[in-house]
């Protein structure tokens, strides 16, 4: 098979960076599984659960970096209990006694504790980066020694991870020596930190392009530090609050003038609406702004804002923004591809502040739109099919009210007929949320059309089995499932077990699924862990195989049962 | 105020109080304050007890269903609120200052006193505090260290009510 010595395939397999084309390139033949596997330097491993730390070392020994998730989506909205799993130790120790150089570890959803940390930090000479997502159980000892020990890092990344904050000198542990970082991002640290030992650092870093700051960073020091930093790519302002006429503010505006470069802005977790006028003279070359986490500012400062960001691609922001506001983004941000508008209320319906309406506008003055994340009190079926006629492109498509089960308030009907449409004309649709009221219908119509779809999210939808099983059948590249509240059972669940080998996972919560059925699934599917959380009283589990099961999450694995369960889970 | 010996004042809230800051669950009247297990224990030590209404868990949690009966009362068309809905992470970090305040209410204090939990690391700092502003009272140190109150020479244990309804004793459960 090999016309080719090695070397010269190796070189070929150097171009082939995506992890979906090196697995494919490595089941070709055995020579080339080899090469491959030698020549590997980046890993992603989707759940962490599916393979252990040493047969990763064992098959990649040149691993340099590695991205791993641990608990399921659904985590992220306090459906999976405490404690429920997504240790990273066991994988720092592991790749800490191999002789693996690590350079690179991205987390999601993972619990790391301080140790680990601190093992990572004095046991790979040459790490450059952690980015922690969505992560827990740790404190700012732990970024401490990450600080302290990594003589080379280039990016410090914590992003919206529950981190306990002992106050302050972590920052102070970048040595005087440490000049190579290159993005450093605390924003959701939320302690005290040394103001001037910030400063210094900032100073030192002449390679520093992303700088995320946390609320407690007041705006005198951020003007100080963009004085040290004016070649900033990517800015996270922590306290944007003054007085507009102080001798601070002035020097302020003066800095942002020569900083030029900035293409990301994102914080503001702390802001006075009147100070916003100095940003301006940035959002002309604005390629995202984030201003999901901004309290207070009001639909015409948001406006305002955005009237000034005729390049922006990626938008977060607060429905306080409203219908209007929206129209403004549409008649403006004609390079826009992302949008995502969250709750500033989730629970007062009285503040209707996005609708349809909004939706409407931005897909027909948006025509790059691709990725949408939206937040609403409601939805009509004409507004998503008007929707799905001016938007072809979408790759991501989630659409969330408010009220779990509304109905188009025009016509009372559930949205099925809305979101068939949209699934219909957007052939490369990757990821889907649904919402609102909606029968069996919808799932037809996901199941006919959405031939690209990976990942589905559900909630208090459909009428039957019927409708999981269109979904199940149709979507040929369905990789993670989600489902809550749904009156699907066993007879969808056990259809085609065969399915699930295909998927990374599959979720059900409050759904009709009993223990028998998963207990059936588990003893025919031994490549498959079907795990039953349950944090009720039940102690006896086996008793009866006719209860409904609360949750239940299931995932292909080639490891077999882990080791490090809680209580409350069962593993069948 | 009540001047019943027992009586919580937990149900009837007296104008003022902030719901929407407050993200209280209330606790159901007349709900005896001996717990099922080891309950008389408990009951033979307290004189008199501290009550603190809680609801625990950490920042993010979505308020469980149903709402307090004030709000009940305010809105007509009370929507059931559902664990996990909607599917925003961390909302109370987006665009809202987040504060815990619980309602402390000690039996024989003539009235209850508001506390922000977000300011105290441990159970330790707060009972501190709650003892300077209750100073009439003294409380037991949670670590097992008995106290005897000076003044009548009676023992306290602090407890608190949790979203269950359930009294539990301060402590078990770690701070966060």
């Amino acid at each position: 098979m090999n016309y080719f010595p090695d070397e010269v395939v190796e070189h070929v397999f150097d171009f082939i960076t995506s992890h979906k084309d090196r697995n494919s390139v490595s089941l070709v033949c055995k020579s080339w599984y080899k090469i491959e596997r030698y020549s590997r330097q980046r890993v992603f491993i989707g759940n962490c659960y599916s393979i252990t730390p040493q047969r990763l070392i064992a098959r990649f020994p040149g691993l340099k970096s590695l991205t791993l998730k641990g608990k399921p989506h659904f985590a992220d909205f306090n459906l999976v209990p405490h404690d429920w799993g997504g240790f990273v130790d066991p994988w720092i120790k592991a790749l800490a006694k191999s002789r693996i150089g690590l350079e690179e570890l991205r987390l999601k959803r993972m619990v790391v504790s301080d140790d680990s940390l601190e093992l990572l930090s004095k046991s790979f000479p040459n790490f450059k980066s952690l980015v922690l997502v969505s992560c827990e159980g740790f404190t700012t000892d732990g970024v401490a020694a990450i600080a302290a020990n990594c003589r080379f890092l280039r990016e410090l990344d914590l992003q919206e991870n529950e981190v306990e904050d002992h106050r302050g000198h972590w920052l102070s542990c970048f040595p005087e020596s440490c000049t190579s970082l290159v993005s450093l991002n605390f924003a959701c640290l939320k302690g005290e930190i040394n103001l001037a030992s910030l400063e210094r650092l900032v100073a030192r870093s002449p390679n520093l392009k992303s700088l995320r700051l946390n609320r407690v960073v007041p705006l005198d020091t951020l003007q100080k530090l963009l004085m040290r930093a004016p070649q900033l790519v990517d800015l996270g302002i922590g306290s944007y609050v003054d007085d507009p006429s102080s001798e601070v503010f002035s020097k302020l505006k003066a800095v942002i003038q020569l900083c030029n470069s900035i293409r990301s802005l994102s914080g503001f977790l702390e802001v006075a609406p009147c100070c916003m006028s100095a940003i301006y003279p940035i959002c002309e070359n604005l390629t995202f702004l984030n201003l999901s986490y901004a309290p207070g500012l009001q639909d015409n400062d948001l406006t305002k804002l955005v009237q000034h960001c005729r390049k922006l691609q990626r938008l977060w922001i607060l429905d306080c923004i409203g219908d209007k506001g929206l129209g403004v983004v549409a008649s403006t941000c004609k390079e826009l591809q992302e949008l995502r508008v969250f709750p500033s209320d989730p629970f007062d319906a009285g503040n209707a502040a996005v609708t349809e309406e909004g939706l409407v506008l931005i897909s027909a003055g948006c025509p790059k739109l691709n990725s949408l994340l939206y937040f609403c009190h409601q939805m009509t079926n004409a507004a998503l099919i008007t929707v799905a006629k001016n938007c072809t492109n979408f790759i991501r498509f989630r659409l969330c009210i408010l009220d779990p089960v509304k109905a188009d308030p025009v016509t009372n009907q559930p949205l099925d007929e809305g979101f068939g449409a949209i699934v219909r004309s957007n052939k490369s649709l990757k990821r889907l949320s649904l919402s609102g009221l909606l029968t069996d219908q919808v799932f037809l119509y996901i199941g006919m059309y959405a031939k690209k779809l990976e990942m589905l999210s559900i909630a208090f939808a459909g009428d039957s089995n019927k409708g999981m099983l269109y979904v199940l059948n149709g979507c040929k590249k369905l990789r993670k499932l989600e489902i809550r509240d749904c009156p699907f059972g066993d007879v969808a669940l056990l259809e085609d077990m065969g399915k699930y080998e295909t998927m990374r996972s599959l979720w059900m919560s409050s759904c009709e699924v009993t223990l028998g059925a998963c207990k059936t699934l588990a003893k025919k599917m031994p490549s498959l862990n079907v795990e039953i959380i349950n944090e009720s009283e039940q102690l006896e589990f086996s008793l009866d195989d006719r209860l409904l099961v609360d949750k239940m999450y299931l995932y292909r694995t080639l490891v077999g049962h882990r080791k490090d369960k809680p209580e409350y889970v069962l593993l069948l | 105020m009540s001047s019943e010996n027992g009586k919580r004042l937990l149900e009837t809230d007296a104008g003022g109080l902030n719901f929407e800051a407050t993200e209280l669950t209330l606790g159901l009247p007349g709900e005896p304050r001996v717990t099922s297990d080891g309950g008389a224990k408990w009951g033979s030590k307290r004189g008199f007890s501290e009550t603190v209404d809680l609801k625990l868990g950490d920042n993010n949690q979505e308020v469980k269903l149903g709402h307090s009966l004030q709000e009940a009362a305010k809105s007509p068309v009370s929507k059931t609120q559902v664990v996990g809905w909607p599917p925003v992470r961390g909302f109370a970090k987006r665009g809202k200052k987040s504060c815990k305040y619980v309602k402390v209410a000690v039996d024989g204090a003539p009235y209850l006193r508001k506390v922000d939990l977000e300011i105290y690391n441990s159970y330790q700092q707060l009972l501190t505090s709650l003892e300077d502003m209750f100073s009439c009272f003294t409380i037991r140190n949670y670590l097992n260290e008995k106290k005897i109150d000076q003044v009548n020479g009676i023992e306290y244990m602090p407890t608190y009510e949790d979203k269950d309804g359930d009294w539990m004793l301060v402590g078990d459960v770690p701070w966060q």
